[in-house]
C-alpha cells in the first residue's frame, strides 16, 4: 500500500501524512485477516461432541480381584487393574529398586487432586510410553513379562505391578491418567 | 449518461422485486392461512431469548411434544451451551453442570455393558435427546400413520418457522369453512397446508405447572404462552449458537466499516493527481 | 498490454531466480506493473471480487469436507454437527453456502457488465469464452454442492436435473444411470458428486488464471470501448491504483456478504433442505437456488415438441442453448462500436434484456401453472432473440454516437464536464 513513489510530488511535508493512511489500512486488513484465521484453524481443535466424550465415570467395582478391565478413554484404551495383595507388596517392594523412572507404588495410584486413591486399583493409559503399542498384561493370553506386570509386544518393553517401565525400550511409565473418585466405587477419568 | 442508465435500472429492479412480492403473497394466500407473527425477543440483529422463557419451552417440550416428537440431534449437554436455557457461567464446560446433568439423569438409555448384555443406565449430558418411538415405522404405527416430525430444526424447515409453528399451535379453535371435509380421525388448522393436521391439540390451558421463580412472576401456562414459549426453545433448538452468530456479526461490521473507510481515504491519496 | 516486462530484478536472488523460473517477473507483470486504462469504473471491480469469492469457497470448502460425511446416512447429521459442535463450524458452513450466492451476484454483475461495455469483441473473444467456460464450471459445481447436505431439496434437485441427461434421445438413459451409478440419486450419486464437487473448483480455478492471462494479451476494456492508444497517457500500473480501488469495492461487498452470513443466512435458502431426504415424499414445489432460477424457467418453458424433438428434450436444448449462445457473442453481434454508452438504442434494449433476464428468475421461483408458462415462454424467446436477432441487426441499422478518439480524450471531456458542476473531480466515477 505505500508504493505511492509515482506520485509524491505534493507538497513538501505531506507524503508521511498521507503515508500514515496506508500504513493505518494496511494495520487494519492485516489485523482482521489474523482474526478471521483463528476460526479457520480453531475448526480443527476437538469439536463439542468430542470434548463431551472428554471426561468419563466408571464403576471400578466392575473388575474382579487379579483381572483387569479394558475401558475406551478419548478414543483410547485404560487398563483399569484390580491388583492382588501380592501384586501391592511387591510393587512397593520395588520402590527402593533401580529403576529408570523412579515412582513409589502409592504414587501411581495418586489421584489428580493430590489425595492418594486406592491401591488395589491401578488406572492407566493403555498405550506403551515407546511407540504407542498396547501391552499384554494379566487375564490376557501372551506372555506378561519379567515383572509380571506387563509385556510390550512391539519392542519388548517390560512393566511391573505398578505399571512402571524395568527393562526395555520405552523411557516412560505408563501414564496415569487424571482422575478422583466421585463415589465410593465411582472414579470419573479426566 | 450513467446516472440515468442507473436509475433506470434500478427502477426495473424495483418493479420487478414489488411484482414477485405481491405474486408471492397471492399464492400463499391460495391454500394456507398467513401466520400470526410469534413477535419474538428473539428476532431480529438484535433480538435475545430470554433464559427463563427458554427454561419454561424446554419445560413444555419436555412434558408435552416430547411424547410424540425426537429431537435428535440435540444432546443433554447443548441445554448447558452458553446462550442456552440452563447455561451456568460456573460451568463452561456443560457437561459438569449439575441442571444439566439432573435432566440428563432423569432418562434411561440402552446401551451394552462389558460381557455384552444390553442393559439400561440413566442418560448422561453427552447422550442425545431420547427420542419417543424406536423408528419411523412404530413412530408412525403409533400416530395414525402419519410420523411427527423430528423438531431438531423445524423452525428452519419450514417457511417463517417460528410463527408457524406458535400460529399451528394456537390454531386449532378455528371453525372449518362450510364444506370442508376434515376425515376421521383428522384435525382442522387453518395453518397447515391443506387445512388438515394428524396432531390433535397438543396444549391445552395449565396442562404444565411452571416454577415458581421471580422470572415466571405472572406468567400462566396459558395455551398461547406455552406455544409462545415452545417456539422460543425450539428456535434456539434450530441453531444454538444464533445469539453467537449475532454477535459476532457487529463485531465483524464494525471492522469491516473501519475498513471500508481507511481504505476509501487511502484510494483517494492514491489516485489524488491522477486525471480519470 | 503484454508488451516488454518492465521488471528489473533487484537483488542477485531475483537475478538467479528470474533466469530459471522468472515467476516474480510474472506477478510482477500481471499484479504490479500491469498498465491499466485510467477510466475503469466500480463495474470494473467485479473481477477482484470474484477472485475474493473463488477463494473463500476453496478455503472454506476444505474445512467443510473435514468435517462432512458424504453417506447418506450421515450426510445430513453430519452438516447439521458442523453447525452445532464443531468450533465455528456455522460460521464456516454459512460463509460456504452464502458465499456460493455471493459468487453468482457477482459473476452475473460482470457478465451483464461485459455485455454492456462490448467486452467481448475482438480481440477479446478467448477472455469471453473462457468467462463463459468459468460460469458453465461454477453452475455445475453449485448444482452438486447443493446436493450434499442431503436433504428434500437436495435428493430432487438431484433427481430433476439429472433426469435432464435421459431427455436425450437413445443413450440418455443409459448416460443417467451412468451418471448416477444406479437407477435413482442414491449414495453413490452423493459419493461421485462430493469427490467432483471438491475437485471443479481447482478446474475453475486453472481456468481463472487462463482467463487473466488472456487479459492481460490485449489489456484490459475500458467503459468507452476505445482501445489504450497511449500507454503513458490513458494507463496507470494495477498496483497501487487499482489494488486500492479493488480492496476498497471488496470491502463494501464483504459487508453485503457479512449481512447475510450474520444476520439472514438462510435467507437465500429454501427451509426444505433442512427436511432430511426422504425417497418417498417429494417437496410440492422444487426450485433450484436463486441463481439458478433463469436457466430453471428456460428449461421448463418449452412444453411442446417442436417437429421431432419432444418437449422435454427440446428444453434441455433450450436450457443448454442459452448458456452456450454466449460462446458465439463475439461473432453474433456486428456491431462496430464496443461500449453501448455510444449506442442508445443498443443500451435500451440492454436493459431489457436484463430485466427480462430478472423475469425469467421470478419465472423459475413461481409454479409452472399460467400465468407464469406463458410468461416463461415469452421470455425465454426473447432471450435468444437479444443473441440472434437484435444484436445481429441492431449492429447493421443502429447509427451510434461517435466515441471519444481515445481514452484521454474522454478524461478530458468528462472533467470539463463536471468542472462546471462541481470544484472537485469525484474520483469514483
Amino acid at each position: 500500500m505505500s508504493g505511492t513513489n509515482h506520485d509524491e510530488t505534493g507538497a513538501a511535508g505531506e507524503p508521511t501524512r498521507r503515508d500514515m493512511i496506508h500504513v493505518a489500512t494496511g494495520a487494519v486488513a492485516a489485523g482482521g485477516a489474523a482474526m478471521l484465521a483463528w476460526p479457520l484453524i480453531n475448526q480443527m481443535n476437538p469439536a463439542a461432541d468430542t470434548r463431551a466424550l472428554a471426561s468419563i465415570e466408571y464403576d471400578v467395582s466392575k473388575v474382579a480381584e487379579g483381572s483387569q478391565a479394558k475401558i475406551m478413554w478419548r478414543g483410547k484404551p485404560l487398563f483399569v487393574r484390580h491388583r492382588t495383595k501380592e501384586e501391592i507388596a511387591k510393587g512397593v517392594k520395588d520402590d527402593s529398586a533401580n529403576l529408570k523412572d523412579p515412582q513409589t507404588d502409592a504414587e501411581r495410584t495418586l489421584q489428580s487432586d493430590g489425595k492418594p486413591g486406592k491401591p488395589e486399583y491401578l488406572i492407566m493409559e493403555a498405550n506403551c510410553t515407546h511407540l504407542g503399542c498396547i501391552p499384554v498384561g494379566v487375564s490376557e493370553p501372551g506372555y506378561i513379562g519379567e515383572y509380571d506386570g506387563w509385556f510390550c509386544p512391539c519392542h519388548g518393553s517390560h512393566y511391573d505391578t505398578a505399571g512402571r517401565i524395568r527393562k526395555g525400550p520405552a523411557p516412560k511409565n505408563l501414564h496415569i491418567p487424571p482422575y478422583v473418585y466421585t463415589g465410593d466405587t465411582i472414579v470419573k477419568i479426566g | 449518461m450513467k446516472p440515468t442508465f442507473a436509475r433506470r435500472l434500478v427502477a426495473g429492479v424495483l418493479g420487478l422485486v414489488s411484482v414477485v412480492v405481491v405474486a408471492g403473497s397471492a399464492q400463499a394466500a391460495g391454500e394456507v392461512k398467513h401466520p400470526r407473527p410469534v413477535n419474538g425477543s428473539w428476532e431480529g440483529p438484535f433480538g435475545r431469548f430470554d433464559r427463563a422463557q427458554l427454561q419454561r419451552g424446554f419445560q413444555v417440550y419436555k412434558e408435552v411434544c416430547s411424547s410424540c416428537h425426537s429431537m435428535n440431534l440435540l444432546h443433554y449437554r447443548n441445554l448447558g451451551d452458553k446462550h442456552g436455557p440452563f447455561y451456568d457461567p460456573k460451568y463452561p464446560n456443560p457437561n459438569d453442570n449439575p441442571v444439566v446433568k439432573a435432566i440428563a439423569a432423569s432418562y434411561t438409555v440402552k446401551s451394552v455393558d462389558a460381557e455384552g448384555n444390553e442393559e439400561e443406565r440413566p442418560a448422561l449430558p453427552s447422550d442425545r435427546f431420547i427420542a419417543p418411538f424406536e423408528n419411523r415405522a412404530q413412530a408412525a404405527a403409533a400416530n395414525g400413520g402419519a410420523v411427527p416430525p423430528d423438531m431438531s430444526v423445524l423452525v428452519k424447515a419450514r417457511h417463517n418457522g417460528g410463527s408457524y409453528i406458535y400460529s399451528l399451535l394456537t390454531g386449532y379453535d378455528q371453525t372449518p369453512p362450510a364444506g370442508k371435509q376434515i376425515p376421521e380421525g383428522k384435525h382442522y388448522n387453518p395453518y397447515m397446508p391443506g387445512g388438515v393436521i394428524a396432531m390433535g391439540p397438543p396444549i391445552v390451558d395449565e396442562q404444565v405447572t411452571y416454577a415458581d421463580t421471580p422470572e415466571n412472576k405472572g406468567i400462566k401456562p396459558t395455551v398461547d404462552q406455552m406455544s409462545h414459549d415452545v417456539v422460543a426453545f425450539l428456535t434456539w433448538a434450530s441453531e444454538p449458537h444464533q445469539t453467537e452468530r449475532k454477535i459476532t456479526g457487529f463485531g465483524v461490521m464494525i471492522f469491516l466499516l473501519i475498513l471500508t473507510i481507511l481504505l476509501w481515504f487511502s484510494y483517494r491519496s492514491v489516485w489524488r493527481n491522477v486525471e480519470h | 498490454m503484454s508488451g516488454p516486462s518492465s521488471y528489473v530484478p533487484k537483488s542477485g536472488l531475483e537475478k538467479w531466480l528470474d533466469t530459471r523460473l522468472p515467476i516474480v517477473r510474472f506477478m510482477n507483470d500481471t499484479l504490479v506493473d500491469f498498465p491499466t486504462p485510467k477510466n475503469l469504473n466500480y463495474w470494473y471491480t467485479f473481477g477482484g471480487i470474484l477472485a475474493v469469492c473463488l477463494a473463500s469457497q476453496i478455503i472454506t470448502g476444505i474445512i467443510l469436507a473435514m468435517h462432512y460425511v458424504p453417506h447418506i446416512d450421515h450426510a445430513f447429521n453430519s452438516v447439521e454437527r458442523i453447525m452445532r459442535d464443531v468450533n465455528g463450524g456455522w460460521l464456516i458452513r454459512y460463509m460456504h453456502s452464502n458465499g456460493a450466492s455471493m459468487f453468482f451476484l457477482a459473476v452475473y454483475i460482470h457478465i451483464f457488465r461485459g455485455l454492456y461495455y462490448g467486452s467481448y469483441k475482438a480481440p477479446r473473444e478467448i477472455l469471453w469464452g473462457l468467462g463463459v467456460i468459468i460460469f458453465l464450471l461454477m453452475i455445475i459445481t453449485a448444482f452438486m454442492g447443493y446436493v450434499l447436505p442431503w436433504g428434500q431439496m437436495s435428493l430432487w434437485g438431484a433427481t430433476v436435473i439429472t433426469n435432464i441427461v435421459g431427455a436425450v434421445p437413445f443413450v440418455g438413459d443409459s448416460i443417467k444411470t451412468w451418471l448416477l451409478g444406479g437407477f435413482a440419486v442414491d449414495n453413490a450419486t452423493l459419493n461421485r458428486f462430493f469427490s467432483l464437487h471438491y475437485l471443479l473448483p481447482f478446474v475453475i480455478a486453472g481456468v481463472v488464471v487462463l482467463h487473466i492471462w488472456a487479459l492481460h494479451v490485449p489489456g484490459n476494456n475500458n467503459p468507452t470501448g476505445v482501445e489504450v492508444q497511449d500507454v503513458k497517457k490513458e494507463t496507470v500500473p494495477f498496483h497501487p491504483y487499482y489494488t486500492v480501488k479493488d480492496a476498497f469495492a471488496i470491502c463494501v461487498f464483504l459487508m453485503i456478504f457479512a449481512g447475510f452470513v450474520f444476520f439472514g443466512p438462510n435467507t437465500l435458502g429454501h427451509p426444505d433442505n433442512y427436511i432430511p431426504a426422504n425417497n418417498q415424499v417429494t417437496p410440492s414445489h422444487i426450485v433450484p437456488e436463486w441463481y439458478l432460477l433463469p436457466f430453471y424457467a428456460i428449461l421448463r418453458a418449452i412444453t411442446f415438441d417442436i417437429l421431432i424433438i419432444d418437449a422435454k428434450f427440446g428444453g434441455v436444448i433450450a436450457m443448454g442453448g442459452a448458456i452456450l449462445i454466449l460462446f458465439a457473442l463475439p461473432w453474433l453481434d456486428t456491431s462496430k462500436i464496443k461500449s453501448m454508452r455510444y449506442r442508445p438504442i443498443a443500451r435500451l434494449w440492454w436493459i431489457v434484456f436484463v430485466l427480462n433476464f430478472l423475469m425469467l428468475g421470478v419465472c423459475g421461483a413461481m409454479p409452472a401453472e399460467p400465468p407464469w408458462t406463458v410468461i416463461s415462454l415469452i421470455c425465454t424467446i426473447f432471450y435468444f432473440a437479444y443473441f440472434l436477432v437484435i444484436l445481429p441487426v441492431l449492429g447493421v441499422i443502429e447509427k451510434p454516437q461517435t466515441p471519444p478518439a481515445s481514452i484521454a480524450d474522454s478524461i478530458l471531456q468528462s472533467h470539463k464536464k463536471s468542472a462546471g458542476t462541481s470544484a472537485v473531480a469525484v474520483p469514483a466515477e
